[in-house]
């Protein structure tokens, strides 16, 4: 058939069930992405005869004789859109992969419907931004500063990407075609757990197409964690790439390699495997109850899990102090159990790797992955391969929020790729998103805490549940990490925490945004504002009178020697600045008595970096035509972090940031870099950027000092040029002969501590159980702000992430297990009508141990959210809401148990 | 998504070229809860845009949508000012978890043979006592109430091969005043109770359609404007608790609470006195 696309005449023949997205994708158009594939998400949005629609939805046969246009076409040449511009100069975006559907979008919008963006864009879902920042995109207001030399750090330079990404040119990881390559789809469990007697592949291999089908025969008997950490034996090895035995209803039993997705997915439906049912179960009490069968009866030892016999994964106790001794002492003692559900990370990019075989024979991965380095390690390690012989890149990654610090598609593709010498393609579709990759874990915690009648902290005591689902992953990280910083913010000198993660017949559970801290903050930062209830005190001097100040010792759980340190210390003016924008709120609330009002706040506090060693390389380079060029192995997700980095190696070298090429994310260019993950983007790989500018600097120095015969302390770097007492020496001539390169490096230690103290005002309905936010702030500590337009935006997508997990997330199970919110549709990730602003503010501190004075904040900005959410509830409703989410169905239920609803 | 096991498409431009029942062969209108999900059972499409159904026909008797008329059509339509619950259809249409964008996509057909009980169009043609234009494939008609035409969730009457050709919103209903209330878990999101009151000033009767809060819409009509009291009576009696969809959008619970709320605002709008 004939269309035209961006203007230009195409004969194509679509298949008959084709939709346009993936023939425009085929026709080399990646600027139409897929966020869902079902109409939800908005991301493939193009533009046909004019009229915006859902790429992914419409027909491709009907495309015929139609004019479409997609991101690509919507510039006039060099000249953008002026929505393109706009969303550029307010930077409204994160990861971007968004973006291009949001602007096809927006450009088509009437003046009438700019006028209720809420209603215009509810089909346009981003999950990085918070949605404030395309709101100011769409309205035209400019954040982004004008590129400056020198003192780049501490203002709001604009993505290097920015253009990319507007235009549609951001090659993301499955925007490139290689040649000639086949197509991966998995056949999953349909139980949650079974023995598998045997697959028959004959009628499967018929399908005109077919090259390979994988079973566990085929996969290496090695086990492994699909976690990734620097140190592999942080995880427990349970899990294997193909395995005889399937533990959750989505669990991989085959992969079909074939010509094409549609031979592959006939192949996977013509398999035929005979099961052998295994007892299931899906909570962690029924798991840790006598006769429960167990998940992985396997040698403790070896396979690091605490307690197999007994379906525990990890296992955690520690007291310092006496906390019995410290209930003693106390006027008042609260105790209270409190449940965060399982949520979905929902990046818009879904996971998916690309694998082949290069020239040389090296393994190639071109993967979405925040740890590429340790998916390299980890791959040589499962195929016995030398790490040379295996390269594993990243393209942009469409945001992450933990879920790509895991090894979920990369092994698969490589086992495929070695087993058939092809380049091998495998794309999550997004119902394997939800149904087969990872969640926050679903996390019970009980608190008891012991005060004296003037609100000093006695006593606190953890006991924490943990479900694991049913591989262990990250599961000893969180929650180790989940009780640590929650009791360390506070001063108490008895403090005791006893945990366990338990392994369950459901989906696993993995790493998440704030990594076990935003269950155990709900609960404490709940538990502490009915202390203050009983004590008759405001939350606020609660917090003042308990927490850590600048010259504690930070102490958690164990008196185990660690290396986290006050760097610096922001927390005061954190809440202060929160507990003055609530004051200063003039908010009205609805008019109706059946709305209520109140106020809450909580408190967070987390280590800057994780523990146990986190690495980064970075290499930079004076290029002979005296730009520099910067290598380093920390990927790009819509963590901002390329900007920053560039921030940091301009200020260091007194240049400007458009002097500097970044390249990023390849296990062939750089040494080690041990993932972007733990919010160290700036805090680790910043440094060690820090570090390689400023060996390069000394090193330039000394050259011009040689080729001058200057004294070196009389050279001065200058943008572009040494300046060498009265002459000026050009970069380029300093490097003409070879250029010149400097490596620095970063170990994650020692650490410092950040702070996020958040604030509500809320409506809530007594008749419909309504929860309408009037007032969200957040203030933060993130040391010396390196780009506050991009650190704002951190925060804002931190709070509208969490927002969605504190309001109407939740990945529901069916009966057997099965994730039954297995679309967008039905996973109720906010939405810009759900999205409310937040003021954000930060403290004025300047960090010892960051870079340039910072501190991380990423994942951190998540976990004060829902326990001031439910504090404000409490102190609108009277009704304490200890479960997550507070949608309007829980909080009615819970308003008219307590006889507080109103008919 | 792509559909993969679909190896061909027809697209008749005339009744009689339908083709023959066959339950692996879908009718495809916008398509957009069509390609929304996986479709393995099927390998033909049959699109129905080549019929060239007018999407909109009004007369004296009422309005007839065609099943193909995209909300974004419907949406777009302006009614005589002697049909005051005409007023009802654009908040419908916005009614639409989707965008705008798939209303230019998505048809009023489409989404009533879903059967979804928050499909917002099954909500206006069951607030307005629509009635189903059903084409069988011995080339017949039937025509069908929306009440049965919905037998469930997800199910409908279509016997295989027929098809949903259009719907009928009488004059009667039509020139009633109306007023409409909805529920949902999020801003916008998906409706989990939606609830349609009409009323004939002149006859001071009262019909009420509760739709999305169950498995399929019910109508509850009052030869007399009810007051708050008979009105809760009658849906408590009506409507058990266990009568109320249940599914991720919303507990039975909830949705029996906002059924009875949302209702009474509905009455007390249309019928005053006892007003929340």
């Amino acid at each position: 058939m004939t269309l035209t696309v961006n203007g230009a005449r195409c004969d194509a023949a679509p298949r008959p069930g084709q939709c346009l997205r993936t023939f425009l994708r085929e026709l080399g158009w990646f600027g139409v992405k897929k966020g869902c594939d079902s109409g939800d998400c908005g991301a493939c949005t193009v533009h046909v005869d004019g009229t915006p629609v859902h790429s992914c939805i419409f027909p491709a046969f009907r495309a015929e004789g139609r004019e479409v246009t997609t991101i690509e076409g919507l510039a006039q040449g060099e000249d953008l859109h002026p929505m393109q511009t706009a969303f550029a100069a307010a930077q409204g975006f994160q990861c971007g992969f968004c973006t291009p559907g949001m602007i096809m979008t927006a450009a088509a919008l009437i003046p009438e419907q700019k006028a209720d963006l809420a209603t215009a864009l509810k089909g346009n879902i981003c999950r990085c931004t918070g949605y404030r920042a395309i709101a100011d995109a769409v309205a035209g207001h400019a954040h982004v500063a004008q590129d400056g030399s020198g003192g780049a750090c501490g203002s709001s330079l604009p993505d290097p990407a920015a253009r990319a990404v507007v235009t549609g040119a951001a090659r993301y990881t499955m925007d490139v075609a290689p040649e000639d390559v086949a197509h991966l789809k998995i056949l999953r469990a349909p139980h949650a757990h079974a023995r598998i007697r045997a697959i028959d592949t004959r009628l499967a291999a018929e399908v005109p197409g077919v090259i390979a089908i994988l079973t566990h025969e085929h996969a290496p008997p090695a086990h492994f964690s699909t976690a990734r950490h620097q140190m592999p034996e942080d995880d427990p090895d349970d899990t294997r790439i193909l395995d005889d035995v399937v533990r959750f209803v989505g669990q991989r039993v085959a992969a079909v390699v074939a010509e094409s997705e549609a031979a592959a997915e006939e192949a996977c439906r013509r398999i035929r495997v005979d099961y052998e049912l295994l007892p299931a179960v899906f909570d962690p009490l029924s798991a840790l109850a006598d006769g429960a069968p167990i998940l992985h009866p396997k040698d403790a030892k070896t396979a690091r899990i605490a307690a197999p016999e007994r379906n525990i994964v990890a296992e955690l106790q520690g007291e310092v102090g006496d906390v019995a001794a410290g209930f003693a002492q106390a006027d008042m003692i609260y105790e209270g159990t409190f449940s965060s559900q399982r949520v979905q990370h929902a990046h818009l990019e879904t996971l998916g790797a690309i694998g082949w075989m290069d020239g040389d024979g090296v393994l190639t991965l071109r993967t979405s992955s925040q740890v590429p380095f340790l998916v390299r390690d980890a791959l040589a390690s499962l195929f016995a391969l030398d790490p040379n012989r295996v390269r594993v890149m990243c393209g942009r990654v469409g945001g992450g929020f933990g879920a790509k610090q895991e090894m979920l598609t990369e092994d698969i593709v490589a086992l495929a790729v070695l087993q058939t010498g092809r380049a091998v393609k495998h794309d999550f579709t997004r119902e394997e998103q939800f149904t087969a990759s990872t969640c926050r874990h679903p996390v019970q915690v009980a608190v008891k805490l012991g005060a004296r009648r003037d609100g000093t902290l006695t006593a606190m005591q953890l006991n924490v549940v943990a479900d694991a689902g049913a591989y262990g992953n990250h599961s000893p990280g969180i929650l180790f990490h989940g009780a640590n910083e929650a009791l360390q913010l506070y001063r108490c000198p008895n403090k005791k925490a006893d945990g366990v993660a338990v392994y369950t017949n459901t989906m696993p559970s993995g790493a998440f945004r704030g990594y076990g801290l935003s269950q155990t903050v709900f609960a404490v930062e709940s538990a502490l504002d009915e202390l203050a209830r009983m004590l008759g005190l405001d939350p606020f001097a609660l917090r003042r009178l308990n927490v850590v100040g600048p010259g504690d010792v930070l102490r958690s759980y164990s008196d185990h020697p660690h290396d986290v340190e006050m760097g610096s210390y922001g927390l005061d003016q954190c809440l202060d600045l929160v507990e003055q924008a609530l004051a200063r709120d003039e908010s009205v609330p609805p008019a109706d008595p059946d709305w209520v009002t109140g106020r809450g706040m909580a408190t967070a506090m987390i280590d800057t970096i994780p523990p146990r060693g986190h690495f980064s390389d970075a290499r930079l380079t004076l290029m002979p035509d005296g730009t520099f060029a910067l290598d380093v192995g920390t990927v790009e997700f819509g963590n901002g972090t390329s900007t920053v980095h560039l921030q940091i190696a301009a200020s260091a070298l007194s240049t400007a940031p458009a002097r500097i090429r970044l390249v990023q994310a390849d296990t062939a260019r750089i040494g080690h870099d041990t993932g972007a993950f733990g919010s160290t983007g700036i805090v680790v790989a910043g440094l060690a950027t820090e570090r390689a500018a400023r060996a390069l600097k000394a090193l330039i120095l000394a050259q011009a000092a040689a080729q001058t015969g200057i004294a070196e302390q009389d050279c001065e770097l200058e943008d572009g040029a040494v300046r060498a007492g009265n002459r000026r020496i050009p970069l380029s001539d300093l490097a003409a002969s070879a250029p010149l390169v400097a490596d620095g490096r970063a170990t994650g230690s020692p650490r410092s501590v950040a702070f996020n103290v958040h604030g509500f005002k809320v409506a809530v309905n007594r008749g419909t159980g309504e929860v309408r936010i009037l007032k969200s702030v957040q203030a933060a500590d993130a040391g010396k702000v390196l780009n506050p337009l991009q650190c704002r935006g951190q925060v804002e997508g931190g709070v509208a992430q969490a927002l969605g997990a504190a309001l109407s997330e939740e990945v529901r199970l069916g009966p057997n297990g099965a994730v039954e919110t297995a679309s967008f549709r039905n996973y109720l990730a906010p939405r810009f009508p759900d999205i409310p602003r937040t003021e954000v503010l930060f403290a004025d501190t300047y960090d010892r141990l960051g870079p340039f004075g910072a501190k991380s904040m990423s994942e951190s900005p998540f976990n004060p959210v829902a326990p001031a959410l439910a504090n404000a509830v409490r102190d609108a409703t009277g009704v304490r809401l200890a479960a997550l989410p507070l949608a309007p169905d829980a909080v009615l239920a819970a308003l008219t148990r307590a006889g507080r609803a109103c008919a | 998504m792509d559909l993969n096991t679909i190896t061909g498409v027809s697209r008749p431009t005339a009744r009689e070229h339908l083709p023959a029942p066959s339950a692996s062969t879908a009718f495809l209108g916008g398509g957009t809860w069509l390609f929304s999900e996986p479709q393995p059972h099927l390998d033909h499409l049959v699109d129905l845009s080549g019929l060239g159904w007018p999407a909109l026909v009004a007369s004296p008797d009422g309005l007839e949508i065609a099943a193909t008329c995209t909300l974004a059509q419907l949406n777009a339509a302006t009614f005589p000012p002697h049909w005051p619950a005409a007023a009802l259809v654009q908040p419908c249409c916005r009614a639409l978890m989707g965008s705008f964008k798939v209303w230019n996509m998505a048809s009023v057909g489409g989404n009533v043979c879903m059967a979804l009980p928050a499909g917002p169009m099954t909500s206006l043609v069951a607030g307005l006592e629509g009635e189903c234009l059903i084409w069988c494939p011995d080339g017949t008609d039937r025509r069908v109430s929306i009440f049965d035409f919905i037998t469930g969730a997800h199910r409908t009457s279509l016997a295989p091969g027929e098809v949903l050709r259009s719907l009928h919103l009488p004059a009667r209903t039509l020139t009633r005043q109306a007023a409409l209330r909805r529920a949902s878990l999020t801003q916008q999101g998906r409706s989990a109770v939606f609830v349609i009151g009409t009323r004939d000033p002149a006859h001071d009767d009262f019909t009420l359609a509760v739709s999305a809060a169950l498995p399929r819409p019910r109508r509850f009509h009052f030869n007399a404007a009810p007051d708050a009291a008979t009105l809760r009576e009658r849906l408590g009696s009506e409507l058990s608790p266990d009568a109320y969809f249940d599914d991720l959008h919303g507990t039975p619970d909830w949705r029996r609470q906002m059924t009875l709320r949302l209702s009474e605002e509905v009455r007390a709008e249309l019928c005053g006195g006892d007003a929340p």
